[in-house]
């Protein structure tokens, strides 16, 4: 069994509205449970998918555990060492291992920086290369990684279609040599067709470099194509974590099972999309005890409203939050 | 065979810009029959949106121009139409759905009071009227308690519920024709599958045609009878739903199936389309997709391809096809 290399134990991110002096002594304030206690593993070289709708609290997971945000409560380790225990310093040294790639490449890169620009500011900062010729080399390489010509270095972001933005993007996470990658959304922003040529320019790097990655994204086909392990989230929590065969062959979770059934394939063949949930999805603003779900599932029992359930063990490497299993 | 309600011949939409004039469609050609549900697909830019709103006549002069063509909607020409025929059309015979119903909802108005206002100006009902018939028309859509909904405002809806909205103030004058500009790309997926199933039963319980409009391709595979592809302001195929997913002859087409993940099976790889989309500014002289078509000929960088039928319904827009041994 391959090693751990990044574990995640506990992690709570909470947030606070109407945080102001009047209201908190007027006790109106409200907390958003984004992130709620999740636990989960990435093995070094797989791929983890972390899918769920909106508001679930995926992207702010990838915000942990690259401490843009600093979360609430918990652990987050990489190689087995406790990244919130590490010192700026340390802290600094540690950021060339974890790299992130956003969903929109329009915002993510500096409109008034060139390529060589963008793609040389990390190796400057990690001071991995010094002078300009040893820069531009990296720059020149990394282009050629990520399938972009060498004419493009000097040339600004807005002269690039989105996907060679996401490309640049791309690039730009690897200049460091990181172990692991997050894509937050990476390709939700792109064209089918440009979102295939991303989905394999990740592929064939993870099989270049054996770079581990934890995949953010909300398309479930798009997770079912690039992961090895998949963790589905709703409202904060984890339901349902296993390999990418049984999670899409064989889901146990209520929610998991829905949002398989609510994926519109491109098949006519394929039974028609439907949500066998009822009502709509739950608020993380103060959420209720018990089961996020409770209230839309149908295997709902009066424990669901009262207890929280764990994420449990089914089977080797799958786990299920679910208290009627 | 229905007689069409829409027809579409030949029709050309150009924005003449400073920078140049940008051709957002070109010469495209389709009918929409009554009762059937068109679903026109293609990537962002392909003039999906500006077909839709050539039909409502929303282009906006300048700068924008019908440059060739013609819409015709139950055999009255659109075009023609004085300015108060086509507003008696919008609303009552064709409505529309946006895609996102935040932007296309007024913000400052309750949501009855907007719907209320459609049906008092386009159907001449009294205030009480108009609000118990806007009143049903939520509850026709499924939104909960809709007599206190009813004063409610866009911002205090969830995304589903604001689109429930938009589909209950589109169908409140009774259209025989609705649009849907990609009414559910802004929404989760379990969301999107009830609001598809929503509009499916609207269009059999009102007996309405449909046009489509999205990008994607599982959607129109569950919504839609036949189905149009659009790449670079040109439509390339036409065909039943059926045809053009287990029979697609045009390569754009064929490389867009095959781009998409599956959820059935994993594969290491997928399949891309090579290259960009062209810039619409300056597009390649022939057919748009010759720069990333895998079968480019000479005659497809000197010629646009013309529509040729296939099969019965089934049209495709390639020099391939126009060779007699392919």
């Amino acid at each position: 069994m391959s090693e751990h290399l990044l574990e995640v134990k506990d992690l709570v991110k909470h947030f606070t509205l109407n945080g102001d002096f009047v209201s908190r002594v007027a006790g109106k304030t409200q907390t958003v449970k984004a992130v709620d206690g999740i636990d989960f593993y990435v093995r070094q070289g797989e791929t983890l998918g972390l899918v769920g709708e909106s508001g679930c609290g995926k992207s702010t997971t990838g915000r942990l555990i690259t401490r843009l945000i600093e979360p609430t409560e918990g652990e987050i380790k990489l190689r087995g060492e406790d990244l919130l225990a590490f010192s700026p310093k340390r802290m600094r040294e540690t950021r060339k291992d974890v790299q992130l790639v956003f969903q929109d490449p329009y915002a993510s890169l500096n409109p008034r920086k060139t390529i060589m620009d963008i793609l040389s500011r990390p190796l400057e900062v990690h001071n991995l290369a010094k002078t300009w010729h040893e820069k531009r080399e990296r720059v020149l390489e990394l282009l050629n990684l990520v399938g972009m010509g060498s004419e493009h270095i000097d040339r600004y972001p807005h002269e690039f279609s989105g996907g060679q933005r996401q490309r640049i993007a791309i690039a730009r996470g690897l200049t460091v040599n990181p172990e692991l990658m997050i894509g937050d959304e990476p390709v939700s922003a792109l064209d089918v067709s440009i979102q295939a040529q991303i989905l394999n320019l990740f592929r064939e790097l993870q099989e270049k470099f054996s770079l581990t990655y934890l995949f953010i994204a909300h398309d479930l086909a798009v997770i079912r194509h690039i992961s090895d392990r998949v963790a589905v989230m709703y409202v904060g929590k984890i339901v349902e974590s296993g390999p990418v065969a049984t999670i899409f062959s064989d889901p146990l979770h209520p929610y998991t099972k829905a949002l398989l059934a609510a994926v519109p394939e491109a098949d006519p063949e394929k039974p028609a999309p439907r949500l066998t949930l009822e009502g709509e999805v739950a608020t993380p603003i103060d959420p209720p005890p018990g089961c996020r779900l409770q209230g839309r599932c149908p295997l709902a029992t009066s424990i669901c409203s009262e207890v929280s359930p764990e994420l449990v063990s089914v089977d080797t490497d799958h786990q299920v939050a679910c208290h009627n299993l | 065979m229905a007689e069409p309600v829409l027809e579409i011949d030949n029709l050309s939409v150009q924005f003449n810009l400073k920078r140049g004039v940008l051709r957002a469609i070109d010469q495209i050609s389709f009918e929409v029959a009554k009762g059937e549900t068109f679903g026109l697909v293609g990537e962002s830019g392909s003039g999906k949106s500006v077909t839709a709103r050539a039909i409502m006549r929303l282009i906006p002069s300048p700068p924008g121009e019908i440059a060739s063509g013609t819409v015709r909607f139950q055999g009255r020409d659109l075009y023609e139409m004085s300015d108060k025929d086509i507003r008696e059309i919008r609303g009552q015979n064709i409505a529309m759905v946006f895609q996102e119903p935040m932007n296309a909802l007024n913000p400052v108005f309750t949501v009855g009071s907007q719907i209320g206002d459609a049906l008092r100006t386009n159907l001449g009902l009294s205030k009480a009227e108009a609000r118990e018939r806007t009143a049903e028309m939520l509850q026709l859509v499924g939104i909960p308690s809709p007599s206190s909904r009813i004063d409610n405002y866009v911002h205090e809806f969830s995304g589903g519920m604001r689109q429930r909205v938009m589909l209950a103030m589109a169908l409140s004058c009774d259209p025989t024709f609705l649009i849907a500009d990609e009414p559910t790309t802004a929404l989760d997926v379990t969301i999107q599958a009830v609001i598809l199933e929503l509009i499916s039963s609207m269009i059999e319980r009102f007996d309405m045609s449909l046009l489509f409009i999205t990008h994607n391709l599982g959607v129109v595979a569950h919504a839609c009878d036949k189905i149009g592809v659009m790449y670079a302001s040109h439509l390339v195929e036409i065909g039943s739903k059926k045809e053009i997913f287990a029979n697609p002859q045009h390569p754009y087409t064929v490389g867009l199936l095959r781009s998409i993940p599956r959820l059935d099976v994993q594969e290491k790889f997928l399949t891309p389309i090579d290259g960009t989309v062209c810039n619409m500014m300056d597009p390649p002289t022939g057919c748009k997709f010759n720069p990333r078509c895998a079968h480019t000929m000479d005659i497809c960088r000197e010629r646009i391809p013309k529509f040729k039928e296939l099969a019965p319904g089934h049209f495709a827009a390639c020099h391939l096809h126009e060779q007699p041994t392919v």
